[in-house]
Parts: C-alpha cells; structure tokens; sequence
C-alpha cells in the first residue's frame, strides 16, 4: 500500500514537470508557433536553475532564473520566425541543438556540485491521511502550481477575451490582423511565456526533481511534452492528465526495477519514449480528429500586409 | 523604421553569401566568446580554422570527420526537400553501426575480404529498417516523424546498450561495455597505403555527392520529390504520389545515415560501444542547410563542420575549454544561417513608420521548404 503511495506521488512529481513543458508548448501553438527547440530551453533553464539554486540556495530565485532564461531563448526563437519569417521546424531544432551544446558547456564546472539539504513539504493534516496524505499531500508546491496553472490556462483560453484573441491568432492569423490585432506581438508573448513555462520545467527537473547537473539531463523530455500537446488535441486539462500518465509510465519503469523485476534496464529506460510513439499513432490515426482539434495556422508563417 | 520587403525573385546571390555571412557571424560571436572566457581570440581562430588544415595527419582526421557528416547530410537533404523532416538521424546511424557490429562479428580467421560488402550493405539496411519504421507509421497512422524519429533516436541508444551491455559484450573484455575488436578482414579499407586513419568511407562519400547530384537534379522520381516538398498541390495535381515520396526521402536518408554508421563501426572505431553515438546525426542537419540542401554544398559545410569538431578538441587540449564549445558553435551557425537566409527573400530597407503600402504575397521558400502543415498531417 505504502509502496503504491509512494508510485503515485512518484507519478505526480514526475508528470509536473512534464505538465509544465507541455503547457508552455501548448500556448505556442495555440498561437501557431511550433517551438522544436523546447528540449534545448529546458537544457539551459535546467543549469541556470541548478546554478542559481548552488549560489544562492533559493529554490524559488532558481525556478525563476530557469524561467528567465526560457523567456530569453524563446524571445530569440520567436523573433527569427515571427520577424523573419525563419522556418519553424529548422529554428527550433537549432535552438534545441544550440541548447544542448551551450547547456554541457556552461555546466561543465557544476557537474561536481550538489545541493544543500531539500525541504520537505507537507501539508497540515491532509499529509497524515494513510494513503492520500503520503501520495497528494507532501508534494513540492510546484506540482499545486500545474494543477492550479492548467485551470487557469483553460478559463483562460475559453473564457477570456484575450485567450479568445490567442486562439484567433492562431486559427487565423489573417482575420486577427484585420481586425486591427497585432498578431506578431501576440505570438512573440505567446512564445515568451511558453518559453518561461519551459524553463521552469528545465529548472524543476535539475533542482527539484533529480536534483543535480548532468549534460543532456533533460533527456527528450521536451520532446515528449511536445508529443502531450498533440496527444492532448490542444486542451489544457488533457495535457495535464497525458502529463501524469507520461510521469507514471516513468516511474513505473524505476518502481519494477526496484521490484527487482528481470527484464533488462535498458528496456525499461526505453519506455517512456515507446510509449510516446505508442501514443503519437493512436491519436493520429483519427486524421479527421487530428485537423479539427490543431489550431489552423499552426506553423504556418504570416507575413501582415499584402 | 527597418522593415522587410519582399524581392521580386529570390536573390541568387544572396543564397551564396548567406551561409558565409553565417559563419562570419558565428566567427564574430565566437570571438566575444573567447574574450568573455579569458582566452586570446586569435588563438582561439587558429585552433578552429588553421589547425585543422596544418599538416597531412590534420588533413586526413578532417577528412575522416567530415564523411559522415558529408554521407547523412546528403540524404537529409533529399529528405528535407521533399518536406519530410526527419531528424533521427542519429537513430538511424546507431541502427546502422549495431546491423554493420553484428555482421562483422560473424567474421572468422578464414573470411575473406568481400565481409566489408556485407558490413557496409547490413549498415545500409539497418538504417533503412529504422528509417522505415518512421515512414510506416508516418503512411499508416499519420504519426508526426518529427516525434517519431526523435523518439526513436533514444530507443536506438538503448538498443546499442542492451547489446554491449549484454549478449555481444566481449568475454575478455574486463567488463567493459564493449564488443570484441573486430577483425582485420571486416574492416574498411585505408587509403594512401594506411599512412593516415583515412579509409575507403571519403571516396564512397564523394562518389555519393555525383550519385544525389544526378538524382536531385537529372533524374525524374528527384525531380517530383522536390515538386512534392516545394508544391505539395501542384505534386497532387500533377499525379506525384506523397506517399511514394515519402517513403523514398525516409528510406534513402535512412540508408545513408546506417551506412555512415557502419563506416564509422568498421573503421575508426573497430568495435561497437556505448560512444558510438558522436551527434554526428544532429549536426549533419546544420550540414544539410548550411550546404543549401545541395549535394556540392554539403561538402563544404561538412568540412567546416568537421573543423568545428577537431577545433573542440583542440580547444579542449590547447585552450582548457570544454569539449561542447563544438556544440555551440554549430547551434550558433545554424541560427545565423536561418537570420541571414531571410536576406534571399527579402530587403531590408528603411522607412517611415506611417507608409503603408500593400506588399506582394510571401513568396516560396526555396531554399529551406516552408514549414508545412504539422503535427503529422499531409
């Protein structure tokens, strides 16, 4: 029972971290910019956490740093392909390559480093419900964050005026421009914030997740988010629970080999990325469902004018 | 206010110049960088784009790096020009070097020289099996091959460590993940008489560059695959199958990545082990468009490609700098490539904010194909 507990609180912490990715990518594309460089920002956010958290011994500073640092990556990404109408697909896969490069090489001097003692979190009395309290209740803050952040992202986008105007831009970028939106500012926000998002996952996963430095840490998480975003049809709470199911077939795959079951560790490792395939050709299969959900104009460039 | 206008053809000259303002760019960084870091700059330059070239022994480990930068980039840019995207390439190449380990392996004292064949065409097959998988479940199911292939790349590492891991890891080996050295016979030939690490793998490459050059450019099924990621309308309209397209970009940019996998298995590397991975997928994507999608142009962008690499080296030896200064380098040219590209499209040119005049519709991407629909649908 304990052992089933601990799985799924497991699964939670390791789905938050994927939620945030996912979410930040969905607002992307909800504004029809795909980010393939999403892998390399999470690189990057993920040392200038683990930096920050070395220098200054804040959790909360290095969430924020790793934030920053995807917002700026970002900003970079979204004015090549908003302002020069750079392709998509190439810019990002030179930020994800450019990440990893700039990530191993600003990082090489924190390999050694580890960080301070971590604080537990409970929460008064749910915490020592048997069961629940251990597998809900004693969570880092962030994984409330995600949960709190996807309803608000989807009031946001069904309820808002400005997530109307988000999802114009990307349905249509043409129609929001003539309705006198600045649709280039729009995306570049939209990007920005993903970005953030991003980082924040970066950032999560080396400072509160692993916690330490290791090149190439993040390990295709950022593309497995940008699987969950398809995976999910575009919806906040779908991304959210596709999130948690990623987490937990992670965690799975450490739980059966702490089981001591025999099948070898490389398959095991291998799972989260099968099932990512897995998951990409049932929900393709449905091409109709696919074009009715995917925001209209998703990678396609606009140019105003003309 | 600086804005962008579009030209009335795409500037000829400026898809020349650009990938050299891209690197004189990256050069200009990379000399910030270097001064950020404490290093002296020239010194820096010297160890990137002079010692590389400085004697024959440099000559021939360029030469080495940049086949199989050179072999992947040509098939992926026959992928990339008909807008199939894929970038496992890396995938691909383990795949290639796992099929290519497991035949030479069969080897024994009294096989003859013709298992290189077999090595090379079991490196060809196992890429296009790996490649294939993607292009299955592209055709089938309409999974998106950016995702697939990616994932595929980390299925395929696995794959590589269950095997030296495990079933193929030396008996004698002390334990190390690795197989046995492969024997003599299975490896490729050197050229020059074995004087330098060199082999046969350079002359292959460049026999492959005139091979994609006939393809692209004088044979028909290239000629409607470039149509079909130019035009994917006027390809429907003209009868051009996308199906048939892309089976034939992921297959042959599938077989080209294996066989530089098997290549670098049954050459400079001698035996499969966990490292057989270098990145050389990755960064034979910035090959491919830094070379203009071009079969000429890849050979010079894998070369310069192939300098970044021994520069890091070098860096890492000469200057204390970390290994991965290589990695940054090539993101930071691929950026500023795809920033200047947007010079062969359009003119820059100063206006007044308030001067508004319609401007003529974005024109075709030639280029880099204009990112298409996403997300896995035709």
């Amino acid at each position: 029972m304990d052992a089933i507990a601990l799985l799924l609180a497991a699964t939670l912490n390791a789905g938050t971290l994927l939620a945030f990715a996912a979410l930040g990518l969905l607002i992307n594309e909800r504004a029809g910019i795909v980010n393939l460089g999403a892998e390399g920002i999470m690189l990057v956010a993920a040392i200038a956490g683990f930096a920050t958290a070395v220098h200054t011994g804040n959790d909360w500073l290095a969430l924020t740093a790793g934030a920053a640092a995807g917002a700026l990556l970002a900003a970079v990404f979204g004015l090549l392909v908003i302002w020069l109408n750079t392709n998509q697909y190439a810019t990002g896969l030179a930020l994800s390559l450019f990440g990893s490069g700039f990530s191993a090489f600003i990082g090489i001097r924190y390999t050694q480093e580890k960080l301070s003692e971590r604080a537990h979190y409970d929460i008064p009395v749910l915490s020592d419900i048997p069961f629940i309290g251990p597998a809900l209740f004693r969570q880092h803050p962030m994984v409330y964050v995600a949960i709190a952040l996807t309803i608000a992202l989807a009031w946001f986008m069904y309820r808002s005026r400005a997530g109307l105007v988000l999802r114009a831009v990307g349905e249509s970028p043409e129609s929001a421009h003539a309705l006198g939106y600045p649709v280039r500012r729009i995306r570049l926000i939209a990007v920005m914030v993903g970005g953030a998002l991003c980082g924040i996952s970066g950032a999560y996963i080396s400072v509160v997740y692993t916690p330490l430095w290791v090149e190439g840490m993040v390990a295709g998480k950022g593309w497995i988010a940008l699987a969950l975003t398809t995976f999910a049809t575009w919806r906040p709470t779908r991304v959210l629970l596709g999130a948690y199911l990623f987490g937990g077939v992670t965690m799975l795959q450490f739980h059966l080999q702490g089981e001591g079951v025999q099948i070898s560790s490389q398959l095991l490792t291998m799972l989260p990325y099968l099932a990512t395939i897995v998951v990409l050709v049932l929900i393709s299969r449905n091409a109709t469902w696919i074009r009715v959900n995917m925001p209209a104009s998703l990678g396609k460039p606009f140019f105003p004018g003309g | 206010m600086l804005k962008l206008e579009v030209r009335p053809a795409p500037s000829r000259v400026m898809s020349v110049a650009s990938p050299l303002l891209a690197l004189s760019l990256t050069v200009v960084i990379g000399v910030v960088l270097f001064m950020l870091l404490g290093k002296d700059p020239l010194r820096g330059l010297y160890v990137f784009f002079v010692e590389p070239l400085k004697s024959w022994y440099a000559l021939s480990e360029l030469a080495m790096k940049a086949t199989p930068l050179l072999l992947i980039a040509l098939g992926l840019a026959v992928c990339f020009r008909s807008n199939v995207w894929n970038i496992g390439a890396e995938g691909q190449f383990i795949v290639g070097a796992i099929a290519a380990g497991g035949v030479a392996m069969l080897a024994d004292a009294h096989t003859g020289r013709w298992i290189v064949v077999a090595v090379l065409v079991a490196g060809v097959l196992g890429g296009m099996l790996w490649a294939g998988i993607v292009a299955l479940l592209r055709d089938k199911a309409n999974a998106n091959e950016i995702l697939v292939s990616l994932m595929l790349v980390y299925v395929a590492e696995m794959v590589l460590s269950y095997l030296v891991y495990g079933p193929w890891k030396d008996p004698n080996g002390y334990n190390f993940p690795q197989t046995i050295s492969f024997l003599e016979a299975t490896k490729v030939p050197r050229l020059f008489g074995g004087m330098f690490r060199v082999n046969i793998g350079l002359v292959i490459a460049l026999l492959a560059v005139a091979a994609f050059w006939l393809f692209m450019f004088r044979v028909y099924a290239g000629f409607q695959l470039q149509v079909g990621g130019l035009a994917p309308a006027a390809a429907r309209y003209a009868g051009f199958s996308s199906r048939k397209a892309l089976w034939m970009a992921m297959l042959v940019s599938g077989g080209m990545a294996g066989l530089a996998g098997a290549l670098e298995t049954a050459g400079p590397l001698g035996q499969l082990t966990p490292h057989v991975p270098a990145g050389y997928g990755f960064a034979a994507i910035i090959v491919a468009f830094v070379g203009r999608l071009h079969p000429v142009g890849t050979v010079f962008s894998a070369v310069l490609m192939s300098m970044f690499y021994i520069g890091g080296e070098l860096a890492q030896s000469r200057l204390g700098l970390p290994k991965s200064l290589t990695g940054v380098f090539q993101g930071l040219l691929l950026f500023s490539l795809l920033a200047c590209d947007t010079l062969i499209y359009y003119r820059p040119r100063w206006r007044s904010a308030r001067s508004p005049r319609s401007e003529p519709a974005r024109p075709t991407n030639v280029i880099t194909p204009s990112t298409p629909t996403v997300e896995g649908n035709a």
